[in-house]
């Protein structure tokens, strides 16, 4: 899967899981402020992601994830593992 | 002892989604049973049932109220809602005063059996999601109506299966009575969901007059041949007298009796001495005779063993009184956990409006049956005082007694 695929596909399935608007999704923008992410809203993030590409994601994966940037990133690198395998 | 009455009622049914259309249906004698092809898919004997949609609630509800909620709970906000507006009790109101909510529940069935699937495929239980675990619990329908309206008094489930909704009425009027909560929103609902009523359809309990749906629930008549499920929800705000007065509130009625009994005996099979009791119990609780009675909401579901036993213990109680008796349930089918919260709203509405709902699809009486005065047709009529049953698995038996108020 291409990285622009990706990203298009995470920004899409955020927007839709979240009910934001898919301009505030900004690479640079706050992912826990913009999509309002309580700690019941993580559980629902490890669900969209495991629908939308398949893998499985533990809770302390979101360590360090500030950012859509950090998000993206660690989403692609979890593709193309997935991909490898 | 306060007086209770009602300041609010509000239903969402298969006989409509609001007061006004569901008092049209009752005149009308409109069923809300259809056959669902899906059921018969799936494996039912019976593919009959009563059916109303689930609301949209996007805009109505934020997206972590939504995904808390199964879909009784959504019956639920809807009939509470409507209650809430006529009650005139708004948002800065429950939040400054402490407010209960007993609400009568005794499944959800759905939300169990799609988060088992998922775990048993997925082998993970977090991929059930967040709302999971408060969709699936028995007091789903408090907690969440808990929340959403931001209530402060008494906040509790009431499981007693087809007798749920009026027991909830029944403590929360004694909870009003003793002094200890000013307002309790009571109500019941039900779930209408395939997962929901397969193991009710395994003991035979249900209709299978496909062929005419409309025509399969018929309490009382001597052809029945068993209930229809159905659901939705319906809410009665009670009220102690000095609160509603206080408030400038509209006062639709007064709950003047709660009875209540336990069977004793075989945990499905019908008992005559246990609803006589609950009849009994009601009235004294009213301090009224039963002459006092104006109309009788019975719970009579379309099953063969069950209407014959309410017929007897109504007979045994009413006598020769000739008190108008009709089962709603023919319009209806068999909405369990909801109906003794719908059948007092039901009946609100014909004492309200002054008219007697029929008993849809009763044609011929039997032995037990033709000893009752059965409304076979809307009746304009006026009358002040009304007495519902509810009756459940187990033997758990419930009566409530309601005056207008004038």
């Amino acid at each position: 899967m291409e990285i622009k695929e990706i990203i298009q596909k995470t920004n899409a399935f955020l927007a839709d899981e979240f009910e934001v608007s898919p301009e505030s999704i900004t690479p640079e923008a706050d992912l826990k402020a913009t999509l309002e992410l309580d700690s019941l809203d993580y559980i629902d993030l490890v669900v969209a992601i495991e629908n939308n590409f398949g893998f499985k994601v533990k809770p302390e994966d979101f360590q360090g994830i500030v950012t859509f940037q950090d998000f993206y990133n660690y989403v692609i690198e979890r593709v193309k593992q997935k991909e490898l395998v | 002892m306060n007086r209770v009455v009602i300041t609010g009622i509000g239903i969402y049914s298969c006989l409509g989604k609001d007061l006004e259309t569901v008092k049209e249906s009752l005149f009308q004698g409109r069923s809300g049973i259809v056959l669902d092809a899906g059921r018969k898919a799936f494996g039912y004997r019976s593919g009959l049932t009563g059916w109303v949609d689930r609301p949209e609630l996007k805009g109505l509800l934020d997206r972590r109220s939504r995904l808390m909620m199964p879909e009784q709970a959504e019956y639920a906000y809807m009939s509470t809602r409507e209650a809430l507006a006529l009650a005139k009790m708004d948002p800065d109101y429950l939040e400054a005063n402490e407010v209960g909510l007993l609400f009568g529940n005794d499944s959800s069935a759905k939300p169990v059996v799609e988060a088992t699937d998922i775990i048993r495929e997925k082998k993970d239980t977090m991929l059930v999601g967040s709302g999971s675990v408060f969709q699936t619990m028995n007091s789903t329908v408090n907690m969440n109506l808990a929340t959403i309206f931001r209530l402060k008094g008494v906040n509790f489930s009431i499981s007693a299966a087809c007798a749920s909704g009026s027991h909830a009425i029944g403590v929360g009027y004694s909870f009003i009575r003793s002094g200890m909560q000013d307002a309790v929103i009571c109500g019941g609902a039900q779930e209408i969901n395939l997962y929901a009523m397969g193991n009710f359809d395994a003991i035979a309990a249900f209709s299978v007059r496909e062929n005419d749906p409309t025509r399969a629930s018929r309490p009382f008549d001597r052809d029945r041949d068993g209930l229809v499920p159905s659901g939705g929800a319906a809410t009665v705000i009670l009220e102690s007298l000095e609160s509603a007065q206080r408030r400038g509130a509209p006062i639709l009625g007064e709950v003047l009796g709660y009875g209540f009994s336990s069977n004793g005996a075989h945990i499905s099979n019908p008992s005559v001495e246990g609803p006589t009791r609950s009849l009994q119990m009601a009235l004294r609780d009213a301090g009224l005779s039963p002459k006092d009675i104006g109309y009788i909401n019975a719970h009579a579901t379309s099953t063969p063993a069950g209407d014959a036993s309410e017929a007897k213990a109504i007979h045994s109680v009413f006598g020769e009184c000739h008190t108008p008796v009709s089962s709603t349930k023919g319009m209806t089918g068999h909405e369990c956990w909801m109906a003794g919260a719908s059948e007092i709203v039901y009946s609100m509405l014909m004492m309200q409006h002054g008219f007697l709902a029929p008993n849809i699809n009763f044609e011929n009486p039997d032995d037990d049956s033709a000893k009752l005065n059965i409304v076979t047709n809307a009746i304009n009529k006026n009358f002040n005082i009304f007495l519902s049953n509810s009756f459940g698995f187990g033997g758990t038996n419930s009566s409530l007694i309601v005056r207008k108020w004038e």
